[in-house]
């Protein structure tokens, strides 16, 4: 089954992330595809490569990237969320005169057109959100 | 469900509101995807429930605030041919409001009819 993620919160504060990443996970090793992972609301802060948690806590960020790099994932962060809450990829930063830019690996910036697409794309669209 | 037309798939999107429209984002940002996913021409819904009726409350003010009013965009939806909004009607009595006090017509439904139109639909995207 083809299927398109959506996850609402962010990490660490909410369950959704880790939820949407065990899910994922679980997917892929079921062999199924998944066609997109987009992330909105504070969402987006899963994609700030500048997280430091504790060494025996889990790494949330991370492993979002790793499971992109080992299964070829498309992670998107919303535009229009992220320019709020201060994630920028370096093209970004560039476009708004800002002096760093902080988009983990894996995860590209673009816009809302992107979930309707997956909506349209997958079999089954799946939220994760509070 | 789904269907094809001359200009590729279209599917039945249902967008859930389920926040009041301010104290937290969720309103807004579910606001903006139902305005951007117009253009991709789907068959699109709008279910409020629980504190999610207030979005569609008359008369906010949102001065004091210091952040927008966005309830007249609302009123724009048609102009984005997205016209079938449901309203459940527990959430919106157990508030004090009727149809009368939104801003938008809408068709109020119950919770059983509000699952029937949860289930008819391919994507639903609850905020």
């Amino acid at each position: 089954m083809k299927l398109g993620i959506l996850v609402n919160e962010g990490p660490y504060t909410h369950q959704a992330s880790d939820s949407a990443y065990q899910f994922a996970k679980a997917a892929l090793a079921r062999g199924h595809e998944i066609c997109r992972v987009f992330f909105y609301h504070d969402g987006v802060n899963n994609g700030t490569r500048l997280t430091v948690p504790p060494q025996d806590d889990r790494n949330i960020v991370k492993r979002w990237s790793e499971l992109a790099a080992e299964h070829k994932l498309d992670l998107v962060v919303c535009i229009a969320a992220a320019q709020r809450r201060g994630l920028m990829d370096k093209a970004e930063a560039k476009r708004h005169g800002k002096d760093a830019d902080n988009l983990a690996p894996g995860f590209r910036i673009s816009g809302l057109g992107q979930l309707i697409e997956a909506g349209i794309e997958a079999d089954r669209m799946v939220v994760f959100g509070d | 469900m789904t269907e094809e037309s001359a200009g590729g798939t279209v599917k039945k999107f249902l967008y859930v509101n389920r926040k009041a429209p301010y104290g937290t984002i969720y309103a807004l940002e579910s606001l903006e995807v139902v305005l951007i996913g117009a253009a991709f021409e789907q068959d699109v819904s709008l279910a409020f429930v629980g504190d999610g009726v207030y979005q569609l409350a008359k008369g906010q003010d949102t001065k004091g605030l210091e952040v927008k009013n966005f309830s007249p965009a609302f009123r724009a939806l048609e102009d984005y041919d997205v016209n079938k909004l449901y309203v459940d009607d527990e959430s919106l009595r157990a508030r004090g409001l009727t149809a009368e006090d939104l801003v938008v017509p809408v068709e109020v439904v119950s919770a059983e009819r509000m699952a029937e139109i949860m289930e008819s639909q391919d994507v639903v995207l609850s905020f």
